[in-house]
């Protein structure tokens, strides 16, 4: 190959330029590669029980935040509790949800209150839910409350009203629970963690 | 994460050699399909954990739902009615997803530079700030895994939870399955439980119960033991000899390295042709030689 004095520059010319375009960064990147940073790390971690079943389930759930006066927490993550006994921390499909269980826009978050006859669901203050529940409940009480048979024997039972109670209670809401309403005369008494 | 990229053993479309000295214990999922129920606990815990949501569809007549793998359900459960032998109904329930091949025919296939990874425990890791959306890992894939996302159009699949795991976690899956169908642990660990299930299986009647670690792919890191072994179509057509397809590496063992060199020689010739003969000038008398004859 023939190479004059001309020719020379010109390919060293072009030499220059093509590794000066690769170190200004034309040149491909390096492949980088890490896995997902741990979503968890210094997020707050926070016992509870499922609240759907009564098997009752331990839960972490897990938040932003690690408690600091002015981050507001808020649940990013819940998965099952490994040291709970009761399920060692697997979930089934409605508790491995729970997230969006918790963040859904149709949760009931407040008392709500329909009157009969109507359609809309006006919200109401806890006091008042309280007062309204126990004025009813004390009506229906003072009026057919049963206190004596017709053998003229103590009974006092009261039949019109029922309690269903939820699951997911500790032995001692349990007691507490069975105690008020035993207390009231109420016979028909159920738990849904009977099922 | 220099440390954690020492754990690498494989890049997509990358020749430089991964460092290799760290020994990693190598993992694997095992989901025994003799003890799965069918309750979607795994499908619900990887959608929690890896944030992504699927639209909410149709029933299709059946209890697949979604009916498919897409780029926000990585794993899906297959309900199977078959009918083994004559009058004897069986509802087999595969847990489908990625099976995290030691031999991945999605990173042979893929064209971009750590796009997809695979790391010395042998998951299979896709990085999709790399994917480029060509969606060759889909035509690598012997199982019909990946799936290119309609929002960003990048590919994704499971991730085996690499988060978790390299942070000494198992799973969201494994973790949330109530049956006990799913276990996680050390491969060869996998495999020794996966021998007691058979050996239980075979006590129970079911004579070709066996594990499913394809060789084809030189083994996989999730695992089934199935009932009938000898026949995994009928899992939902779980391919008996899973072969990454002869196109990849047809393309990328002979074709691409053929084509790339010929591509540069060609560059190469043209350039000392343009400097050594230069380029084909056309003299002043041919020019006029040519107008006169045109005219």
């Amino acid at each position: 190959m023939q190479v004059n004095r001309r020719q020379f520059f010109k390919i060293c010319a072009a030499g220059m330029g093509g590794s000066s375009l690769a170190v200004m960064g034309f040149s491909p990147a390096v492949a980088l590669a890490e896995v997902r940073e741990f979503k968890l790390l210094r997020s707050t971690e926070t016992r509870n029980t499922c609240p759907y079943c009564s098997v009752s389930c331990g839960l972490l759930m897990y938040s932003l935040g690690d408690k600091a006066k002015n981050a507001k927490l808020n649940i990013i993550h819940i998965e099952g509790d490994p040291d709970h006994p009761v399920n060692r921390g697997t979930l089934c499909p409605k508790g491995a949800g729970l997230l969006d269980f918790v963040h859904s826009p149709n949760r009931l978050q407040f008392p709500e209150y329909r009157a009969a006859g109507s359609t809309e669901w006006k919200r109401i203050s806890w006091n008042d839910a309280f007062s309204r529940i126990a004025r009813l409940v004390k009506d229906d009480r003072d009026k057919n409350f049963i206190a004596k048979n017709a053998e003229g024997a103590t009974v006092n039972r009261w039949l019109t009203t029922g309690f269903l109670a939820a699951s997911a209670s500790s032995n001692e809401s349990g007691y507490l629970t069975h105690k008020v309403v035993r207390s009231l005369g109420m016979l028909a008494f159920d738990n849904q963690a009977r099922v | 994460m220099a440390l954690q990229s020492l754990d690498i053993q494989r890049r997509s479309a990358t020749t430089t050699p991964s460092p290799d000295v760290r020994q990693t214990m190598p993992v694997a999922k095992l989901i025994d399909v003799s003890k799965c129920i069918g309750c979607k606990a795994c499908q619900s815990a990887c959608m929690e954990w890896n944030d992504v949501r699927d639209e909410i569809g149709t029933c299709v007549g059946v209890y697949d739902n979604p009916p498919n793998l897409s780029a926000d359900s990585w794993t899906v459960m297959r309900f199977s009615e078959v009918e083994v032998e004559q009058g004897k109904l069986e509802w087999l329930i595969r847990k489908d997803g990625c099976m995290h091949c030691a031999d991945p025919g999605c990173l042979k296939a893929c064209p971009s530079p750590g796009a997809i990874i695979q790391y010395a425990n042998g998951i299979v890791d896709f990085h999709e700030e790399n994917c480029i959306g060509c969606g060759y890992c889909i035509t690598g894939c012997p199982f019909n895994v990946p799936r290119i996302s309609q929002k960003d159009n990048k590919a994704y699949k499971c991730t085996l939870c690499s988060d978790r795991v390299a942070v000494g976690m198992e799973p969201a899956c494994i973790k949330a399955c109530p049956t006990g169908a799913l276990v996680f642990g050390s491969k060869d660990d996998m495999i020794h439980h996966a021998e007691g299930r058979i050996t239980d299986l075979k006590e129970r009647g079911y004579q070709n119960a066996g594990l499913y670690d394809p060789q084809g792919v030189g083994g996989t890191h999730v695992m089934y033991v199935l009932q009938h072994a000898d026949k995994p179509e009928l899992y939902h057509d779980l391919p008996k000899d899973p072969q990454i397809s002869p196109l990849v590496s047809l393309w990328k063992g002979i074709t691409k390295p053929l084509l790339s060199a010929g591509l540069g020689l060609a560059a190469l010739v043209g350039f000392f042709h343009y400097v050594t003969v230069g380029p084909n000038e056309v003299k002043e008398e041919e020019a006029e030689h040519v107008e006169k004859e045109d005219i």
